[in-house]
Order: structure tokens, then sequence, then C-alpha cells
């Protein structure tokens, strides 16, 4: 059933799969484009949102800055009493909202020599102006401490005044100094003390989507603001990474208190989501503002676009997959119906029902050539038929003509038992079941063998039927005291009477002296015959220059005499031998023959028949004969 | 998860079913007192005391609260308001040539976390380079090393008091600054510095190490009540070895302890701490506690307060060391 889908299911399936490539490859180009612009707009709204921030931070501190600046000119400047300085600090505090005190704290004895601590302080609680002179050693307070070993103004770290409610707190702290005979000496330090809850305000105030924030960060990295109150001072940076095992977050934190500004991927220290963060520093102290963008809220729209998109991919895609099946089933329908009568036929149900088919497409005309391939089968079966009888029938007939034209061969050896002077053999084979080759031999009178070879021209019927007619009409003229020469004359001239069919025949035709050994022999444009000598020499026997038989009614045919040794063989053959071809379209050739021949020296007849016949199949293997072989060797052995 | 809390359970119910047993026997009263904040510096004895230790052992501790806000653990042991106190070995030894008569009962802390820290960006990598240069110091009592320090390697300081923050050394005021391994030097590190970028020394590894928290007892109390000193010794070292084994338990009341006194709290200090305490306490190449005090450490303290002018004669060994952790030779 499977492999009946065939082409359904892989048209569905390359379909599919191309569809979906190419729909992944543009949802995926589309997702990530549309969120680099949204990150390159994020990262745009990041820094435009960070520096107003900044910028509104440190308008404030700056502000703040100039006040104990501005004292610490003024304790430079001008001489002044005791009361001059508390009135000062007085106006200052008052005058400034956004200064919760103000103190002016002297080095040790640098007030007055009897006083070692003189620290005047005026700070505002709960709306009302308060005084009183800093009770405690001060001169290890970072607020002191810090700007005082430096010499320079300094805002210390933030810090939760219990005191004043557990208001967050930081001071600013400018040293002041004093000319001590030509020398400028450390007086003391002016500090305003600020509280940070406008800051926490406007930090608190950034809202980005929905759980975007800023938070804030001191020079060591203690969170000043953030949302999770838990880790405001009680945490750093630094902590909350070393807690997390967050070496990534470590590095940002520290790039951030060198005052470094950035952008950076960075998980949220409250929501614990991904988030895009934006960092720059407070010129004015170096504290760093950061600022988050959650990632899958910046990111919400486009994935909800993306959502959809894929939606509607995924029901586009399934109604592609129906369409699909549907329309490649509709094809490989009445395919699978010819298919099955394919087979049917196939099977010999010649009258199987092709399938109709209404469709002019490619299926309708396959469906058309199936109905004429079946009739025109039929019909040239039912031909077949008769044509496959007539030819039995004709084979049968030459398989008894094959018969027959052997059977007019001397085919029992040796022939003449009782006859010592001499050996003979022959041997014919046919290319096809009748053919133009042939031999005889007989004796004319006690001493006198008559041995004939030919060749007619042509092949099958036809040759073997004038062979026959030049078999008998040799052996009728070829009476007691004739020589070759009136033979072949008078065979000639009775073979080219009425010859209408214009064939001809090639004969070699010997008469052997039992007694002398002397072959007298006459040659009608056969292959000239190889005399053997028992050293293995191979002569070819003098051609005697007369014609075929059957081409010119006045031809001659002159004799010739040639004497036998002992031992002495005559090797008569058709063209086969010689002309029989090799793969490389290769002759045979009366060379290789002779050389053949003279390597079988002391060899019998049957030996060197059988040699020779060997030599040639094995020359010509894998080539069909073209030609029919004929062979005849007489060995002379002389009277005892 | 759930097959440690029920491991904890156990745990504690192998720890509480003897105290509801030995409920019967009245426990003994007693106050002790931490030289400083409920901090993880003391987290052994907290352990002690919530898990029931003290109790088993047949006492009612009462931990007073330290820290600089607070009254001195010297005036509270004169004053007979508290029995046991926490004090550096120097401190203790000091207290005993003014004529405070106390005891030391067992040395916790063998080994000094007392140390100075640089930033190499200020030049500093050796004892050589810290010649001439700002040092902040606390009181006196903590200078005796850093000074002996500086006498060995023939250094000329500025020394500048240093109060209990690191601000100043953070903001490049000081080039070096005192800090306790445990403590300031962590919160040296969680102010984005690493520890690549820092100099460090640790005064044991110049041949001045001096022990730092051990348990005292005034000596009349000690006569009064020897078994009673050896108990809270013994269970004090059982607290410790519990805090070491359940830290995350530990910590949680270390940080609820510093949240009831309102002292910035933070978790991952704390841990650092009570780590810390472990490697000065029981060092991993250590298998048993031991709270003893040996002689070459006491000489060696009480001759440098001596050189020091902050003692006038050495107290007898003898006399100063009660061993109460049953493994000295009593």
């Amino acid at each position: 059933m499977a492999r009946n889908r065939g082409i359904a299911l892989r048209l569905s399936l390359w379909i599919l799969a191309g569809i979906t490539v190419i729909l992944s490859v543009i949802l995926t180009y589309n997702y990530f484009v549309s969120r680099r612009i949204i990150l390159r707009n994020v990262e745009k709204d990041a820094e435009n949102l960070t520096s107003s921030t900044v910028y509104r931070i440190d308008s404030v501190l700056r502000t703040i800055e100039k006040v104990p600046k501005n004292l610490a000119v003024f304790m430079e400047e001008f001489a002044y009493q005791g009361t001059d300085i508390l009135a000062v600090i007085r106006t200052v505090v008052e005058n400034n909202p956004e200064i919760n005190g103000v103190t002016i704290a002297f080095e040790p004895h640098a007030y007055s020599t009897n006083t070692r601590t003189f620290a005047p302080y005026y700070f505002k609680q709960n709306g009302k102006m308060e005084f009183t002179y800093i009770p405690y050693d001060y001169f290890t307070s970072d607020w002191y401490q810090i700007a005082r070993e430096l010499h320079a103004p300094i805002w210390s770290e933030p810090y939760f005044d219990e005191a004043a409610g557990g208001i967050m707190m930081a001071a600013f702290s400018v040293p002041f100094y004093r000319w001590i005979s030509g020398e400028r000496v450390l007086a003391g330090i002016v500090t305003a003390v600020i509280s940070l809850d406008w800051l926490t305000e406007i930090i608190a105030s950034i809202k980005i989507a929905r759980t975007g924030y800023g938070f804030l960060i001191s020079k060591n990295g203690a969170i000043i603001t953030h949302p999770d109150s838990r880790l405001v001072m009680n945490e750093t940076i630094f902590t909350v990474a070393e807690d997390r095992g967050d070496q990534e977050m470590r590095e940002v934190g520290r790039r951030m208190i060198r005052g470094e500004s950035g952008f950076v991927r960075f998980t949220s220290l409250f929501t614990g989501k991904m988030c895009w963060m934006r960092y720059a520093p407070l010129p004015s102290n170096n504290w760093s503002l950061a600022v988050m963008f959650p990632q899958d809220e910046m990111m919400s729209d486009i994935a909800d676009l993306h959502r959809t998109v894929l939606a509607l991919s995924v029901a586009g895609f399934l109604m592609l997959l129906l369409m699909i099946v549907w329309i490649s089933g509709s094809i490989t329908r009445p395919l699978r119906a010819l298919s099955r009568a394919a087979t049917q036929i196939a099977l010999g149900d010649l009258e199987a029902r092709i399938p109709d088919v209404k469709t002019a497409d490619e299926v309708g005309t396959l469906a058309d050539s199936f109905k004429t391939m079946k009739s025109s089968l039929k019909q040239y079966i039912s031909e077949l038929k008769e044509t496959t009888a007539a030819k039995e029938r004709i084979e049968s007939e030459l398989k008894i003509a094959h018969d027959i034209q052997m059977g007019i061969l001397p085919k029992r050896f040796p022939p003449f038992p009782n006859r010592t002077e001499f050996d003979i053999l022959a041997k014919i084979e046919p290319a096809r079941e009748v053919g133009g080759d042939l031999y005889d031999f007989f004796f004319m009178d006690d001493d006198h063998l008559c041995f004939v070879i030919g060749d007619v021209s042509g092949k099958g019927v036809p040759a073997s039927l004038f062979m026959a007619v030049t078999k008998t009409m040799v052996k009728a003229k070829a009476t007691k005291g004739l020589s070759p020469e009136k033979v072949l004359t008078q065979v000639n001239q009775d073979l080219s009477l009425d010859n209408e069919s214009m064939m001809f025949v090639t004969l070699f035709l010997g008469i052997l002296d039992t007694g002398t050994g002397e072959v007298e022999y006459c040659n009608a444009g056969h292959n000239p015959p190889l005399l053997l000598s028992p050293a293995g020499r191979v002569l070819i026997l003098q051609p005697t220059g007369g014609i075929a038989l059957g081409v010119a009614e006045e031809g001659v045919y002159p004799s010739r005499k040639v004497i036998l040794q002992k031992g002495d063989s005559l090797f008569v053959y058709t063209d086969g031998v010689t002309e029989a071809m090799n793969k490389r379209e290769e002759l045979f050739s009366e060379s290789r023959l002779i050389k053949e021949l003279a390597e079988m020296k002391g060899k019998s007849l049957q030996e060197i028949v059988t040699g020779v016949m060997g030599k040639v199949g094995s020359f010509s293997a894998g080539v069909p004969q073209a030609d029919d072989i004929t062979l005849m060797v007489i060995r002379y052995h002389g009277k005892k | 998860m759930i097959k440690r809390r029920l491991l904890q359970s156990a745990v504690l119910a192998a720890v509480l079913i003897p105290i509801w047993v030995h409920a019967e026997a009245p426990l003994k009263k007693v106050v002790f007192i931490p030289q400083w904040v409920p901090q993880a510096q003391f987290a052994g004895y907290y352990f002690a005391a919530e898990q029931g230790i003290y109790r088993k052992h047949g006492l009612d501790v009462t931990i007073l609260s330290g820290g600089p806000q607070r009254l001195p653990p010297l005036d509270l042991l004169r004053e007979g308001k508290a029995d046991f106190a926490t004090l550096w070995l120097s401190t203790g030894i000091q207290a005993r040539a003014q004529g405070l008569n106390l005891v030391n009962i067992g040395q916790v802390l063998p080994r000094s976390a007392l140390m100075l820290v640089a930033k190499k960006a200020r030049g500093i990598r050796s004892p050589r380079d810290i010649n001439g240069k700002k040092v902040g110091l606390w009181a006196p009592i903590f200078q005796l090393q850093a000074r002996a320090f500086f006498k060995k390697y023939d250094l000329k300081v500025s020394i500048i008091p240093q109060p209990y923050s690191v601000n100043l050394f953070l903001r490049d005021g000081v080039d070096v600054a005192s800090a306790m391994w445990y403590n300031e030097y962590h919160t040296i590190l969680a102010a984005g510095l690493n520890p690549e970028e820092l100099t460090t020394f640790f005064f044991p590894e110049h041949g001045l190490n001096f022990p730092e928290d051990g348990l005292y007892v005034l000596e009349d109390r000690f006569k009064q009540d020897p078994e009673m000193c050896r108990s809270f010794v013994k269970a004090s070292i059982e607290g410790w070895l519990g805090a070491f084994t359940h830290k995350e338990k530990t910590l949680d009341m270390v940080m609820k302890n510093l949240k009831r006194e309102h002292i910035p709290a933070n978790r991952v200090h704390q841990r650092w701490m009570l780590e810390r305490m472990k490697d000065l306490i029981l060092p991993s190449d250590k298998s048993d506690l031991s709270v003893q005090l040996l002689p070459t450490d006491y000489y060696r303290v009480a001759t440098s307060l001596h050189s020091s002018g902050l003692i006038d004669l050495i107290p007898e060994f003898t006399a100063f060391y009660q061993d109460s952790s049953g493994h000295g030779t009593q």
C-alpha cells in the first residue's frame, strides 16, 4: 500500500519539506531582523532615559555641592567668630530645602587650643531646626577622615541615619584650610548632609514596560535604591554576584564602579528575568545608575507577531498538505488502475479492461496508448503464432536437408581398410544446417583414387543444391582413364549450361596413382592445396590456372602433376579455414595455416585434422562461424 | 531536599530528647558576652544556645549582645554581669596584668586572622613597599602585630587611625589597611576589588601568630565551679562543630540576630565569615577541634605586650590558662 502511494507521498513530502524550509528561513530572518530593530530602539531609549535621569540627579547633587564648597571658601577667606559660624550654618540649612544638616568640623584644637573637638551641627528633624555640637570623636568618621586624608571634596557612601528615623543619607565633605606662618594648613571639614529620599523617588519613578526598573549603586557597589528593598544598603552588587556565583555580574559591577557606561545583558536582581541593562555614572560622585529593560517584555510585540505568523504558517501548511494529497491522489489513482491492468496484460490476460480516463492530460494519453498497445499486442501475438509455426516447419525441413547432404558425403573412415598405400581423412563443419562445401573420393579403377574438394558460391539451401549437383556430376564424369582436365572441362560445360542462378563452384580435383604416388590435379579457382613432407616442410601446390566452374562454358582447366614421396601428405581445404575471422577482424590466413601445419609434423591424420579444426576454432572463438569449413588430408605410404 | 530536612529533624530530635530526659535536674544559669556584634564570628555559641547544646550540658546560657555600642566585656565580667566572655588573647593577658583576675579556659581561635591589605595598583607587593606609606590601624591593642611587623622589616610608616569601615582604604585615603580575614577583607572584595588586585600580609606567615578569640571567666568564678566551666567549653566546642556542619541553618540564626540588632546584614558576608572561622578553628588538615592554648603562643603575645609597654609584668601561664577542654594533661 505504501509503495502504491509512492508518488503522492514523495510529492507531498518534498513539496512540504521545501515549503517548511522556506517558511522557517523567512520566519527566522524576520524574527531576528525585527529583534535587531527593537534592540536598537531599546538601546537608544535606554541611553536617552539613563542620561536624562543622570542629568536630573546630577544637577541636584551639583546644587548641593555648591553649599559646602561656598562655606569652605567663606571659612578660608573671612575672619570669623564662633557665633558667626553658627549663624552662617543655620542660615544655610534654613535656606537650602534639599540639605538636611550642615556641620563645620575643626581639626583637633584648631578652633581653639583648649577644645579638641569643635563641630557645630544644625540639622532639620521632623521639620524643626535642631542644633548640637557633635558629641563624639569625629576624626575617624568617614565623612571627616576621607576628605581630610584626600584633601579633596568627597561624597560619602550612603548610610542609614537611625537617629533621623531611618532615613538614607549621604554627606558631602569639603576640606578648608588656614594660612599659618605662610603655610596652608588643613583647618577642618565642611560637611552637608542630605537625605536621599528624593533620589529614591526619581529612580522609583523609572518604569519600563511591566517590570522594568532602575537602580543605583554607590562607589563601593552598595545598592542604594532598588525595587527589592531587602537589597538596599544590605547588599552590594558584588555580594549578590557572589551569592549567585555570577562572575559576569561581578565584572559588570566593576565596570559600573569604575565610572564606565554601557549596554549589556544582565539578569535582573529583582525578577530574575533576562534584561538589557544600560548603566551610566553620576558625574559628581561616580555612583552608577542602571536601567533594566526586561527582554521578554520589550520583545512581547514581536513575539506576538511571530506567534501569529507561525500559526498562520502552520494553518497554510496544513491546507497545502490536504491539497497536495488530493491532487497527487487524483493523478496517481488512474495510474494505479493502469498499472494493475498492465500487470494483468503482462501475465497474458489480453482481455484485461483498461480503465477509462476522461482527462486530456498525460495520464489520459497514457491510457489511450495502453489501449492501442493492447490491441497491437493481440494482433502481433496472433501473427507471431503463425510465423512461429512456419519457421518450425522450415527448420525441420532444413534438418532433414542437412542429414541428406551429410549423407551424400563419404563419412566412414578409413574408407578403404584394405588399401595400405595411402590414408585419407576428411572433415566438414557447415556454418548453417546446409552448406556449399563438398568433398569426395572414390577409385576410378584399382590404382587411381579420385579426390575432390569444392566450395559453392553463396550459402544455404541454393548452395547445398548446387553442391549436390556438382558432386553428383563430378562422380558421374570421372570415369576410368579420364584426366582431371577432361573431367573438369565436362563438368564445367554441364554446370555452365542453363546456369540461370549464376552460381559457381571452386573445385580441386586430384587423381592419385596409388602405385607411383603421382597425383595429376586440376584446380578450378580453389585454394591451392598444401604438400606436407614428413620433415615438416609445407609447400603450396603449383596452381593450374583454371577458373571456378559454372562461370564460363568455354573455360579450360589444364592439369599438372606432382609425385608424392612416401610419407608425404596432401592437405586440401576450403576458404572457410583461411578466412575464419577473429574478434579483431583478422583472418586466419594461409600463412598461419602453413605455420600450424609445419608444427604438426609427424602427427597422424586424425591429429592434423582435429588440430587444424581446433586452431581455427580457438582463433575465431566468440565469432559466429561465417563459412563452411572443410578439410581433407591424404597421406601416401606407397606400395609395401 | 526533603531527605535532608528529615535528617536534620532526626538530628534535632536526637539533640532535643536528652533535654527532656534531664529536664528534672536544675539548669545552671550563666551569662555569656561575645566581644563583638552577633555575627558569624560567634556562630558556634549561638548554635549551641539555640540547638539546646548548653541545656544538654546542664547550662541555661543567656548570650548578651556585644559590639561598639554596648558595654565592654571586661566591664561586664568585672561587675559580675557576665560569667563568660570571649576576648582576644592580647586583651586577656593585658586585663590580667592590669589586675583583673580572669583565666583563659579555652583558646578557640588558635590562629590570628588579623592582616594588612594593600592595593597592588598603589605599588605594594612586598613588606618593603610599605615603607613611607599611610597605614590604617585600629586601637592600640590591635596594633601589636602590625608594629612588630614594621619593626621586623624596618619600615617607617605613617599610622592613620582606622575606623570600623574600610571606606578610607577603598578611596585611597590610606595605602594599607588593617583587616580581619573573615570580615573586612571580604568587605573589600564585596566593594568590587578582586583578590588578585590586592596584596595581603597575614601575620602568622611573618612569624607573628597572635591567637585571637578565647573563652574567659573570672578566676573566682572558675574555682567556684570548674565543672560548670568545663561544661561550657565542651558545649561551645559542640556548638562550633554543629555550626560548621549545618551552615545554612547557622546562617539563618546569624542573620536573625543581626537584624534584631539593626545591623546591616548580608548573608554572603556572613557565609564568608563562617567559612573562614572554620578555616581558622578547624582547618581541613585537622580532625579534632582543640581549644588548647600553647605556652609558646602565650609567651609570644605576652612578651610583645610587655615590650610595647602595654603591660608591666607578664602573668604566669599556669595561672592564666585553665585547660577545660578535657584534651589537656589534666
